[in-house]
C-alpha cells in the first residue's frame, strides 16, 4: 500500500497524543490535583496539540477536505467514521479533565471520574484508528488481531516516553513513569518482532489462478492499461519491501535504543529528552513499514502470484 | 446509509463469457465514453494526449496467458474486470460519509460524488480493483452499471442496457437479474458453470465469469511440403528472382515473427 505522509503523520502524532493524554488521565485518576498548574496545562496542550495536528494531517489526505465533517455520520458499519467521532467525544473531556486537574476549576471530586474517562475514549479512539486497518480483509498484514494492540502499544509508549520528558523538564522526577515507558517500548519490541515473524509465515491463500478462476497455469500477458493507474499507485508500491529487512533492522534497534534510554533515565532523568525523538522516529519507521509492507489482494489480478 | 439493506428485490448484474471475449477493448471503451458525460462524469484523464495519460476507467480488460496441465500450448484468455455489484460490499460499510451505497431495489452499488470525501478507504476495501479515484474531481467513481441507461426510458428499449453489454461484438457480456433463478442470466450460469470472484472473502460478487470452454482437440493437420525442385531451367530463373527481390525484404527472408511480442 502506498504509505502517505498524511496518514503516517496522523496515526503517529494522534497515537502519541492519545498516548500521553491517557497516561495524564490515569496519574490524575490515580493521584489527584496536579503538581503544579503550569505542569498539567503544558502537558495536556501538548497532548491535545500532537492530537490536532494527526487529525488535520488526516484530513490532507481526503480530495474533499470541507467535506470531512460528513465522516461523523455513518458510525453503525464505519470503523473510520467511529474514529473520527471518537477523536471529537475525547476533546471535552479532556478539556474537562485538566481543568479539574490543574485546579483552575476546583472540583478535586471529579479529577478522578474525568481522568478515568479520558483515558478510556483514548483508548478507544487509537482502537478505532487501527480498525479502520485491521478490519480490511483484502489486506493480509493488517487484518490481524494484533494490530490493534501494536497500534495501542504505541501509542502507550511514545505516550509515557513523552510523559518523561515533560516530567523531567518540570523537575518532576517519579521512577514509576520511566518504567511504564521502559516497559511499554519493549513490549513494543516484542509484539512487532512477532507480527512480523507472523506476516512472513502467515500462508499465502488467495493465487492468481484462483482469483481469477483459470487454474494454477495463469500469468498476466497483457496489462489493462498504457500507463499508471490508480489502483497501482494506492496498491501496488514495491519501493519498501525491497528495503524491508534494513528498515525493520533499523526500527528494532530504534526501540532497544529508547528502551535502554528509558531505563537510563532512572539514574540520570534527563535522558528522556533524548528517548523521545528515536522513539518518535521508531514509531514513523514502524508505521511507514506497516503500510508499505502491506500487500493487497487487488495485485493477483495485476500480475502476482499470490496474496 | 452504509448499513446494508438485508435483500434487496432484484440481483442486477453481469455475466461476462470468457470463452467468447476477444479482447477488443469495446466495453471499456464504450463505458468510458458513456460515463465520461453522463452521472459519472466528467471522467477526466490527465495528460490523455501526453505519454503518460492516466485516469479512471470502470472496466479494464487483462489478458491472462493459460498453460493448463499436460500440454505444451497455452492459450490468451481476455478478462474483463469491473464492479461486480457484491451483495456484501465491504467497499460500502467502510464509507464515512453514506457516499456509498447499495441500493435495496436492484443490488446496484453506486457512489454519491455529493458527499464522497475522497478518503480513499472504499478502493482499499475493494478486492476487484472496482474502483478508481477521480484525481481532479477528488471523489472516488465506479461502474455505475449503467444505471444512467438501464431505468431510461428515454433510449430505445434494446439500447436500455449497460454500455459496455450494448458494444460488445462478441454477445460475451450478459447483463440481467442474477436474483431471479428463471432469468436468462441466470440460466446461463447454470448452464455453463459460471462462478465467483474470490468467493473465500466472502463479498458474495453478483456478476458471474463463464470459464472458457475446454478445448476441442484438433486432429494435426498435415502440411505437405513443397515439392521438391526438379531442376529446370524455368524454376532457376524463379528462384533467381526470388532471391533478387527479398534482398531489399530481408525480415521477410529470415522469416522474422514479431506477432507473438509481448506488450506493456
Amino acid at each position: 500500500m502506498n504509505p502517505a505522509y498524511s496518514v503516517i503523520l496522523f496515526t503517529t502524532a494522534s497515537g502519541a497524543g492519545y498516548g500521553l493524554l491517557a497516561w495524564l488521565g490515569a496519574v490524575g485518576a490515580a493521584h489527584g490535583r496536579a503538581s503544579t498548574i503550569a505542569f498539567a496545562l503544558t502537558s495536556v496542550l501538548i497532548a491535545l496539540a500532537l492530537i490536532t495536528i494527526g487529525l488535520l494531517s488526516s484530513t490532507l489526505h481526503l480530495g474533499r477536505p470541507e467535506r470531512a465533517w460528513k465522516a461523523f455520520s455513518q458510525w453503525r458499519s464505519s470503523w473510520l467514521s467511529r474514529e473520527g467521532i471518537a477523536a471529537i467525544v475525547t476533546y471535552p473531556f479532556a478539556i474537562a479533565f485538566a481543568a479539574c486537574w490543574s485546579g483552575v476549576i476546583d472540583a478535586p471530586n471529579l479529577i478522578t471520574p474525568l481522568g478515568y474517562a479520558t483515558a478510556v475514549m483514548c483508548v478507544i479512539t487509537v482502537f478505532c484508528t487501527a480498525q479502520i486497518y485491521a478490519s480490511l480483509k483484502t489486506i493480509r498484514a493488517w487484518n490481524q488481531k494484533l494490530v490493534p494492540a501494536i497500534y495501542m502499544i504505541f501509542a502507550a509508549a511514545s505516550g509515557a516516553v513523552l510523559l518523561s520528558a515533560i516530567s523531567t523538564f518540570f523537575q518532576r522526577f517519579a521512577t514509576p513513569q520511566y518504567i511504564i515507558a521502559a516497559t511499554f517500548i519493549g513490549l513494543a519490541f516484542i509484539a512487532k518482532i512477532y507480527y512480523w515473524n507472523t506476516i512472513d509465515n502467515a500462508p499465502r491463500t488467495h493465487t492468481m489462478g484462483a482469483a481469477t478462476g483459470l487454474g494454477d497455469g495463469v500469468r498476466q500477458w497483457e496489462v489493462p492499461h498504457t500507463s499508471t493507474n490508480f489502483i497501482m499507485k494506492e496498491m501496488g508500491y514495491v519501493v519498501a519491501r525491497r528495503h524491508a529487512k534494513t528498515l525493520r533492522m533499523g526500527c528494532a534497534a530504534l526501540l532497544a535504543l529508547s528502551f535502554i534510554l528509558m531505563a537510563g533515565c532512572i539514574y540520570a532523568p534527563v535522558v528522556s529528552y533524548l528517548a523521545l525523538p528515536v522513539i518518535l522516529l521508531a514509531a514513523w519507521v514502524e508505521r511507514w513499514l506497516f503500510f508499505a509492507e502491506a500487500e493487497h489482494v487487488v495485485g493477483l489480478f495485476y500480475g502476482k502470484q499470490s496474496a | 446509509m452504509t448499513s446494508l439493506p438485508l435483500t434487496t428485490t432484484k440481483k442486477l448484474g453481469l455475466v461476462i463469457d470468457l470463452d467468447t471475449c476477444v479482447g477488443c477493448q469495446a466495453c471499456a471503451t464504450s463505458c468510458k465514453e458513456w460515463n465520461a458525460q453522463g452521472d459519472s462524469g466528467p471522467l477526466t484523464d490527465t495528460d490523455p494526449y501526453g505519454a503518460d495519460a492516466s485516469g479512471p476507467w470502470f472496466n479494464r480488460i487483462h489478458g491472462y496467458e493459460v498453460k493448463e496441465q499436460g500440454r505444451d500450448d497455452s492459450r490468451i484468455v481476455n478478462f474483463p474486470r469491473s464492479c461486480l455489484h457484491c451483495e456484501e460490499p465491504a467497499c460500502v460499510t467502510v464509507c464515512p460519509t453514506g457516499a456509498s451505497y447499495k441500493r435495496a431495489e436492484d443490488g446496484i452499488v453506486l457512489v454519491n460524488p455529493e458527499t464522497c470525501i475522497g478518503c480513499k478507504l472504499c478502493s482499499w476495501a475493494c478486492p476487484y480493483g472496482a474502483r478508481e479515484y477521480d484525481y481532479t474531481q477528488g471523489v472516488m467513481k465506479k461502474c455505475t452499471l449503467c444505471v444512467d441507461r438501464i431505468y431510461n426510458t428515454n433510449l430505445e428499449p434494446e439500447d436500455q442496457v449497460p454500455a459496455c453489454v450494448k458494444a460488445c461484438p462478441t454477445g460475451a457480456r450478459h447483463f440481467g437479474d442474477l436474483g431471479d433463478e428463471s432469468s436468462a442470466v441466470s440460466q446461463l450460469v447454470k448452464k455453463r458453470g459460471g462462478y465467483d470472484l474470490l468467493p473465500e472473502l466472502e463479498y458474495k460478487p453478483t456478476n458471474k465469469y463463464l470459464p472458457p470452454r475446454a478445448r476441442r482437440e484438433t486432429k494435426q493437420t498435415h502440411i505437405e511440403a513443397l515439392p521438391k525442385s526438379n531442376g529446370s531451367p524455368m524454376e532457376k530463373l524463379f528462384l533467381w528472382a526470388d532471391k533478387l527481390l527479398n534482398k531489399g525484404n530481408a525480415s521477410v527472408a529470415s522469416g522474422e515473427d514479431n506477432s507473438g511480442k509481448l506488450e506493456g
